[in-house]
């Protein structure tokens, strides 16, 4: 897709321009966190809690008194490191995993699709608890839960994808050139498939603030005093007749993240998927 | 006519006998308790839980504690104390019956009391009752106790849920079947989800009035938040004060705001370094902000205390200015001591509110004076496994609620490994001592040793915050013992 194309794509499709914007508005946020906030996230000032939105303190204070816009702040980071580290290790482990599946077939194959219907038989909460038994809550261990729980999605995504590519003639045409399973792996169905996986990756991208969000509700996820979005919901939660606040600020950010990655993942599926374009051409 | 007057008036008095029947108090109620206990058995557990459900409910002991801390007749109607304070005899109640409907007497109170005494014993609190030299049966409703030297809490020790009186032929399955000779017998527990008790009505003692009562166990503060708001629940003995606003402006609900026996303090390991150093400590104690951390961790419900000792009790000293909050001296005496730049140190946290956020709060304050704190939140069996037992830590928080339990500091094999002589030997001398006046002189004396060693930081004392439904009364607003004790409350209209 030339330049011209992409552009009038991206304005004929205003939920991908608003998707991306707003993925980019908190990726910036929670990047500027690292350097800036506009108050410690460990500052607690007991005299100044439950404040209400002001100038000094954009969205209030929390139950301790800290800033609730650092905090989201903060939060969004942790969020968003954690679901991108899992998402990498899903794909990192999975992608190479589906590809060797498709392009040797027969046992391996066998093995892959089995280890997948193995893990996929675990929830990612069952994981978490798993690891957290073992090794202590923290983001680390999300990270790992979460990723574990990506691989064999990515597994059979991209087997799925590099099947329908293997049956195609330049394949065949490389195979008699020579090249073996591995190479065409690599040279061949990777780059055919990539668009797919990218989606897949955005979608869990999402999946994965959720999952952190769940993780850390439910106290296995980021531990204080580092913060997350759902660790902010779980210190709320028990004020929440009392200061509902204190819960809308983190719930509205993973409701706006989530929805925001969705966007901009049905997006660019719509605008990198060939056959789907196709489609609207010949619709044309 | 005169009939059809005569079948209205009937009618009349068959709808008023109906609704005067709908209207009558209930006799039923709904506790939410945070906690399930491991056991039914309070002789033979220490975890407060178990007492909750069947301290003076389900057992009772020879002497018990009232609302107010004092020792009141139980099994025992009256009693005599020897010259010596050597020997105390006491005469048992008449016609007493355990739940299974055996009877009560002499043999059944020198049963428990060598129970507790037996190498293979589990009671949690045998050094109570290590002071005991004899039970002897005088006649089936007397019965005297010898003791090696004079105790000045005796009469309140036999009265804790640990000495509580079980039969012979019941003791061995009251983990799982609790029998005993209280007002309420055990019906069924279902694990996981709540006790039932109901009413024992052949019981010796004053009638109760509830016939029933179901123990419900809700750990999470917004679950319990909505079953009281329902009226799923009737009320709680101690519910999180961060949410007790709700209930305050509520006209269905009564909250209750009192005492327990709970000292909360930041356990500090003084066997290891650097809180092996007094100086140390001291910093410690000067950093912390005991204000901000009453007021962001319990809501400003705890009262503070500068010692191990409960603000209501008679012998308490006011301690909490030995030292006041002085960051600049912190980290002065932090720079007397080697450590001008401050340390690091691990912070292990129980699964109790006010100790995740006083944890946080403290992590604050300590930063600000150069001691940075890592928060590892831990589950409670790993607590006691950790610290309790492997004294595995740097520092903790963890509220200690046994009633006058200032002798641990005596013991240098308690988690926190304090060890001075001199506090172990005026210990000694106190529980010795019987003489009201010089044991407030000795137990002032105690409390003022621990707080000038900076043994622990000494944070508040938690408060008693029950919410229940408007209608109930006869409630404990004070928790003096582990227990919630059914016997006074019932409905009024």
């Amino acid at each position: 897709m030339s330049a011209a194309t992409a552009r009038r794509f991206v304005f004929t499709h205003p939920s991908l321009w608003l998707g991306l914007a707003a993925t980019l508005v908190f990726t910036l946020l929670a990047l500027v966190s690292l350097v800036w906030t506009p108050y410690p996230i460990a500052n607690i000032e007991i005299g100044d809690r439950f404040l209400g939105p002001s100038a000094a303190h954009w969205l209030g204070t929390d139950n301790l008194g800290r800033d609730m816009a650092s905090l989201v702040m903060a939060g969004t980071l942790t969020s968003f490191v954690v679901a991108s580290l899992s998402v990498l290790i899903g794909a990192g482990i999975g992608v190479p995993l589906g590809l060797a599946a498709a392009a040797w077939g027969g046992a391996l194959e066998w093995l892959v699709l089995r280890l997948s219907d193995f893990i996929f038989a675990f929830p990612a909460i069952i994981v978490a608890i798993l690891i957290t038994s073992l090794y202590g809550p923290g983001a680390t261990n999300a990270i790992i839960a979460i990723g574990i729980f990506n691989i064999p999605i990515f597994a059979r995504v991209a087997r799925g994808g590099a099947m329908s590519i293997k049956t195609l003639d330049f394949v065949a045409a490389a195979r008699l050139a020579g090249l073996g399973n591995g190479a065409i792996a690599y040279r061949h169905l990777l780059p055919n498939i990539l668009s797919l996986i990218i989606v897949q990756g955005t979608i869990q991208l999402s999946l994965g603030i959720l999952s952190e969000a769940g993780l850390s509700y439910i106290g296995l996820g980021t531990q204080p005093p580092a913060t997350s979005l759902g660790l902010m919901l779980r210190d709320a939660q028990g004020l929440f007749l009392i200061h509902p606040w204190l819960t809308l600020v983190p719930g509205l950010c993973i409701v706006l993240i989530v929805i925001a990655l969705n966007l901009a993942g049905d997006g660019l599926r719509d605008a990198i998927d060939p056959r789907l374009k196709g489609a609207q051409q010949n619709a044309a | 006519m005169g009939k059809l007057i005569r079948g209205l008036g009937l009618a009349l008095a068959l709808v008023t006998a109906l609704t005067g029947a709908a209207l009558a108090a209930p006799t039923e109620i709904r506790i939410g308790v945070a906690l399930e206990p491991p056991t039914l058995d309070p002789t033979a557990g220490a975890a407060e839980a178990i007492d909750i459900v069947v301290y003076q409910n389900v057992f009772e002991g020879l002497t018990r504690i009232d609302e107010n801390g004092a020792v009141q007749p139980g099994l025992a109607t009256s009693w005599t104390i020897s010259d010596d304070n050597l020997t105390y005899t006491f005469k048992l109640a008449d016609g007493v019956t355990f739940h299974d409907g055996t009877s009560f007497d002499a043999n059944d109170v020198k049963f428990s009391f060598d129970r507790i005494a037996a190498p293979d014993s589990l009671n949690a609190h045998k050094e109570f009752y290590s002071v005991i030299q004899s039970v002897t049966v005088i006649d089936p409703l007397t019965v005297e106790f010898k003791l090696k030297n004079p105790v000045g809490r005796f009469l309140f020790d036999i009265g804790r849920g640990d000495a509580v009186i079980v039969a012979p032929e019941s003791a061995a399955t009251n983990a799982t079947n609790p029998i005993g000779t209280g007002p309420f017998s055990f019906v069924q527990w279902d694990k996981g989800s709540r006790v039932v008790l109901e009413r024992y009505d052949p019981y010796w003692g004053k009638p109760v009035a509830l016939t029933k009562a179901s123990f419900v166990f809700i750990s999470d503060t917004a679950t319990l938040t909505n079953a009281l708001l329902a009226e799923d629940v009737d009320g709680t003995n101690n519910f999180a004060p961060e949410a007790l606003d709700v209930f305050k402006a509520d006209p269905r609900f009564t909250v209750l705001v009192g005492t327990t026996e709970g000292e909360t303090i930041l356990g500090t390991n003084n066997k290891k370094a650097p809180f092996d150093n007094l100086k140390v400590r001291q910093a410690m104690a000067y950093a912390l902000d005991r204000k901000a951390i009453i007021d962001g961790a319990t809501y400003g419900y705890g009262t503070p205390i500068g010692s191990a000792f409960a603000p209501h009790n008679p012998y308490y000293v006011d301690l909490t200015s030995t030292y006041p909050y002085d960051p600049e001296k912190a980290k002065a005496l932090l720079a007397e001591a080697g450590y001008p730049d401050g340390f690091s140190a691990t912070l292990k946290l129980p699964p109790v509110g006010y100790a995740r956020l006083s944890g946080q709060i403290i992590a604050s304050q300590f930063a600000k004076v150069g001691i940075k704190l890592e928060l590892i939140n831990i589950e409670f069996a790993q607590w006691l496994e950790d610290v309790y037992t492997n004294h595995d830590f740097d520092l903790t928080i963890i509220s200690h609620v046994e009633p006058f339990d200032i002798g641990n500091y005596a013991n240098p094999n308690y988690y926190w490994g304090y060890d001075n002589p001199k506090f172990q030997a005026l210990n000694e001398t106190l529980n010795g001592t019987t003489d009201e006046a010089k044991r407030k002189e000795l137990a002032i004396e105690l409390q003022k040793i621990i707080a000038d060693d900076a043994v622990n930081g000494y944070l508040f004392e938690l408060a008693q915050t029950g919410v229940w439904n408007a209608k109930l009364t006869g409630m404990w607003k004070n928790s003096p013992i582990e227990g919630l004790v059914l016997r006074d409350i019932h409905w009024v209209e």
